[in-house]
């Protein structure tokens, strides 16, 4: 049951991604018109951010943890090893021990990168 | 074939709308029978026309914008969630082929060959919605949710593309409509993957930022997490396209696991082949309805984890139990062939 696929296959994905965002432009359109009408107000107080009603204080263009920077690095870093998993996985009953054994050695320097992340602490949340 | 295409798409948009419409209802009505009250019971019969009540009254609302905000982004952040949200279903069989007037149309957007890395590159995009809104909003809180929605998402979704490796290896192919086919009658995924399947349920519900995951949107720290400086429509987008990703998640879920369209004895039925479609979206929508129910269920009975867990569970837990879940597998289908 070998099948051909021809890139004319992902034509109705351009069909959907069409229909979907002409969907979300015409309820966007369609909310800003018959939304409330009392935009001719324009207060200061009204138009501040939400702060559990006290004075605003700077604004949320401030530095965050660094940890969650680490976890985007590490996630690029992993994601582009998982994804040289999915062809050896398609091809994974022709390839054999042979192939199981070299992923092996590949799983094998990605668990020590792994290992070596968790040794210095990259996954504590705690400290 | 085009104008069938486009149908398709707008009856799958309108059925993931009108699904995620009355999830809200139904996820309230679960919740009341859970804490032993009646849930909403005013809008109409059993409370029917209450989703309908919420969603006009979403378009009725005034915009808000605070000053502050970056207003493209702003607008370009809910609209771009469910954009992605309304995608996803692309590569989804919905059932078998149906037959007008002799020509034969599959009930599947598009088979392409690679159906599953489809789904994760669009759901991947997903964080951006969620990041532009939290930080277009300039709302300490709003950044916050944000910050932790793209790092919760990102954790899991390396635990996911992991768990979905071993059931490419048993099918060798990336396309659905191969995988489904696989998995004729009762000879489903799920048998042979169940902690496959486990992972994946776990980083659906991280995903789709439901709760025990919904620490983006965590009220009880954040107000409302990345959507608290949003009104009207805007707001709507967010909560709507959480349902139909919970919709499309158990889309997924049952075309991967649990045998998309295939049940037991329904092809010795002997019906028509549109009558036989009908049956099998039908059994694929009940299955979707079932991980609907799990996604409520865990909901209303489980609190909420600590961020620090979440990241254990997620780095320290799935991550390497996906990794050993893919070797047995190998052993074991080598030791089979």
């Amino acid at each position: 049951m070998e099948r051909t696929f021809i890139p004319s296959d992902y034509i109705p994905i351009v069909v959907q991604s069409v229909v979907a965002l002409g969907f979300v432009v015409i309820t966007m359109v369609l909310t800003h018109f018959i939304g409330g009408k009392r935009k001719k107000i324009h207060t200061l107080r009204k138009e501040e951010n939400f702060e559990c009603g006290i004075e605003v204080r700077g604004n949320a263009r401030f530095p965050f943890s660094v940890k969650y920077f680490l976890i985007a690095i590490l996630f690029v870093l992993f994601d582009v090893e998982i994804i040289f998993f999915y062809p050896w996985a398609i091809n994974f009953k022709d390839f054999g021990w042979n192939g199981f054994l070299e992923m092996l050695l590949f799983l094998f320097f990605l668990l020590f990168g792994f290992y070596y992340i968790y040794k210095k602490g990259a996954l504590n949340w705690e400290e | 074939m085009l104008i069938f295409k486009t149908i398709l798409a707008s009856a799958i948009l309108l059925l993931s709308l009108v699904v995620a419409m009355y999830s809200t209802l139904i996820e309230r009505k679960i919740a009341g029978f859970f804490q032993d009250r009646l849930g909403p019971n005013r809008a109409g019969p059993w409370g029917l026309l209450q989703p309908l009540a919420d969603g006009i009254k979403l378009f009725f609302k005034e915009e808000f914008m605070p000053n502050t905000a970056d207003k493209f982004l702003y607008i370009l952040g809910p609209s771009l969630t469910m954009l992605i949200a309304c995608l996803t279903s692309a590569v989804i069989p919905w059932g078998p082929d149906i037959v007008i007037n002799g020509q034969v149309f599959s009930l599947q957007m598009a088979d392409v060959n690679i159906g599953i890395l489809y789904i994760f590159a669009i759901v991947s995009i997903g964080v951006y919605g969620i990041m532009i809104g939290g930080w277009a909003s300039n709302n300490k809180y709003a950044l916050l949710g944000a910050v932790r929605a793209s790092s919760q998402m990102i954790s899991y979704e390396l635990a996911m593309s992991l768990s979905i490796i071993t059931i490419v290896m048993m099918s060798g192919s990336l396309s659905m409509r191969d995988i489904v086919n696989q998995q004729q009658g009762f000879n489903w995924n799920i048998w042979y993957q169940p902690l496959g399947f486990i992972i994946f349920l776990i980083c659906a519900f991280a995903e789709t930022n439901r709760s025990p995951f919904d620490l983006p949107e965590c009220e009880t720290e954040l107000v409302g997490g990345y959507h608290t400086e949003y009104s009207s429509m805007k707001l709507g987008f967010y909560l709507f396209s959480e349902y139909i990703n919970m919709f499309i998640s158990g889309a997924v879920m049952a075309t991967l696991f649990l045998g998309g369209y295939h049940f037991p004895f329904i092809d010795k039925l002997g019906l028509s082949p549109n009558a036989f479609a009908f049956v099998s979206f039908l059994v694929l929508f009940a299955k979707i309805t079932f991980f609907g129910f799990i996604f409520m269920w865990v909901r209303w009975t489980l609190p909420r984890f600590r961020y620090d867990q979440l990241m254990r569970l997620g780095w320290k837990a799935l991550i390497p139990l996906a990794i050993l879940n893919v070797l047995i597998t190998g052993v074991v289908i080598l030791l089979n062939q």
